[in-house]
């Protein structure tokens, strides 16, 4: 009996993770990257010191997050409706989106790879981020009041 | 019936008089010579700054290009906006297909008149509404930077605009009611420096009234509601209010304004999108005292609530 309640206790949250919205998971790990990027543009700015342990830590909670975006999860047909800024381009170009997206998460993992030592490296490394991010709210997003 | 003859015979010299004056009213002006002496020599290298500032490229360059490319300004973007669609040309220096034949006045009655070599109207998508108040030694100075770029052949194709939009004559009565080489925010005397050079990058060459400042019918600016946002003219979506009224960007600071335009973060960790993804490349290439004086004069301009409508949160 314990056995059968723990099974579809189970089910039914493999269950809700499946049906979870997926708007609100992409805002989600959106704002987890936004406050990310923000913490280390902060150090690359010169407003906060610079400490190789924590940027390091910092960019690898950045890959955490980059690798968990699932392109075909978080953005399945029919998403485009509803709360939601993400701009229909997404879906009548998909491929285009996922190189786009793709290019982020290679630029992240050489970040991590090559993690600065200096606060001018950050700096180079969040400019090609940034410009990442600018690239695809560029195309793949839609601004909304 | 002697008097119906009358008044047929008033009303059709009533009509002609009207369209004739209307056809005068609706002339293309050129800049007279007392302005055209004062574009001087022409420098390349303030030119640059004045192509960052007017953005060219976010129009002009071939859509989709990156890099040096963007220097190659073949035209052919397509602006899809309610009044048709607007293809801008090529501007390279290609003697035939773009304006490597023209000389330094056609681009001064180009930028500040809106009228071609030939004497027709532009269309205001180009934006001379905000140009018009461009000094003209500036001008000169982009025609000497753009003279040092390539010559890229190719036509880009024809606008395409829906009656009425579609008589370029009626431009010229546009003009009477939008064009002006007058500031737009009257600051007062004494105001420092970085707010007026503020000013006129922002409302002349950096022209960003043109998508932040909502239109009235006719397609003008509306002063009104300077720089407090709009509506799209393209596609779906919003341009942000730049003002510091509500739903506005009044709890950024100078610092963040000048950052923002640097390196396309906002300061609540958000990044630029959409068209200003062009434009914050451009402005980043300024030198940083033109940001920081956009920014001085962003914080100087009148609050205002948005110039765009609510937005409607869809039931979920």
């Amino acid at each position: 009996m314990r056995k059968l309640v723990i099974a579809i206790s189970m089910l039914s949250l493999a269950a809700s993770a499946a049906f979870a919205d997926p708007i609100l998971d992409r805002q989600g790990l959106m704002k987890e990257r936004g406050k990310l990027v923000g913490g280390l543009s902060k150090i690359a700015k010169g407003e906060a010191d610079f400490d190789a342990a924590a940027v390091l830590a910092a960019l690898q909670a950045l890959q955490v997050n980059a690798e968990k975006v699932d392109v075909d999860a978080l953005f399945p047909a029919g998403s485009d409706s509803g709360d939601t800024t993400a701009s229909p381009k997404i879906w009548q170009d998909m491929a285009g989106f996922k190189t786009t997206n793709e290019k982020y998460v290679a630029d992240v993992k050489a970040t991590v790879a090559a993690a600065p030592a200096d606060v001018d490296a950050l700096k180079a490394q969040i400019g090609t981020l940034g410009s990442d991010c600018g690239t695809c709210h560029q195309t793949y997003r839609v601004k909304k009041g | 019936m002697a008097l119906l003859k009358k008044l047929v015979g008033a009303a059709l010299v009533l009509g002609v008089v009207g369209a004739g004056a209307g056809w005068l009213l609706s002339a293309p002006v050129k800049l007279d010579a007392e302005t055209l002496a004062q574009l001087g020599p022409g420098d390349a290298v303030r030119g640059k700054r004045i192509f960052n500032a007017g953005g060219c490229t976010s129009c002009h360059a071939k859509p989709g290009s990156k890099g040096e490319a963007r220097l190659q300004l073949v035209g052919g973007l397509q602006l899809k906006t309610p009044f048709g669609t607007f293809v801008p040309p090529n501007i390279s220096q290609d003697p035939k297909d773009g304006i490597g034949a023209w000389t330094v006045e056609d681009l001064a009655n180009a930028m500040l008149r809106g009228v071609s070599p030939s004497g027709e109207h532009f269309y205001p998508a180009f934006p001379y509404a905000s140009y018009a108040r461009m000094k003209p030694a500036d001008i000169a100075d982009l025609y000497a930077f753009l003279k040092t770029l390539p010559a890229v052949a190719g036509k880009a194709p024809d606008n395409s605009l829906s009656f009425p939009f579609n008589i370029r004559r009626g431009l010229g009565l546009w003009k009477r009611l939008y064009l002006s080489n007058q500031p737009v925010i009257a600051l007062a005397d004494g105001t420092p420096d970085p707010v007026l050079t503020g000013r006129y990058l922002v409302e002349g060459p950096g022209h960003c009234s043109e998508c932040h400042t909502p239109r009235d019918f006719t397609g003008g600016t509306k002063k009104s509601l300077w720089l407090a946002g709009a509506t799209a003219a393209e596609g779906r979506g919003i341009v942000p209010n730049i003002t510091s009224g509500e739903g506005g960007i009044g709890d950024w600071s100078e610092a963040d304004i000048a950052n923002y335009l640097e390196t396309g973060f906002t300061p609540d960790f958000d990044s630029v999108g959409g068209a200003m993804v062009d434009v914050q490349r451009n402005m980043a290439e300024l030198p940083p005292e033109d940001r920081a004086a956009i920014a001085a004069y962003l914080k100087a301009v009148p609050p205002h609530p948005n110039g765009y409508p609510a937005r409607s949160k869809p039931a979920k």
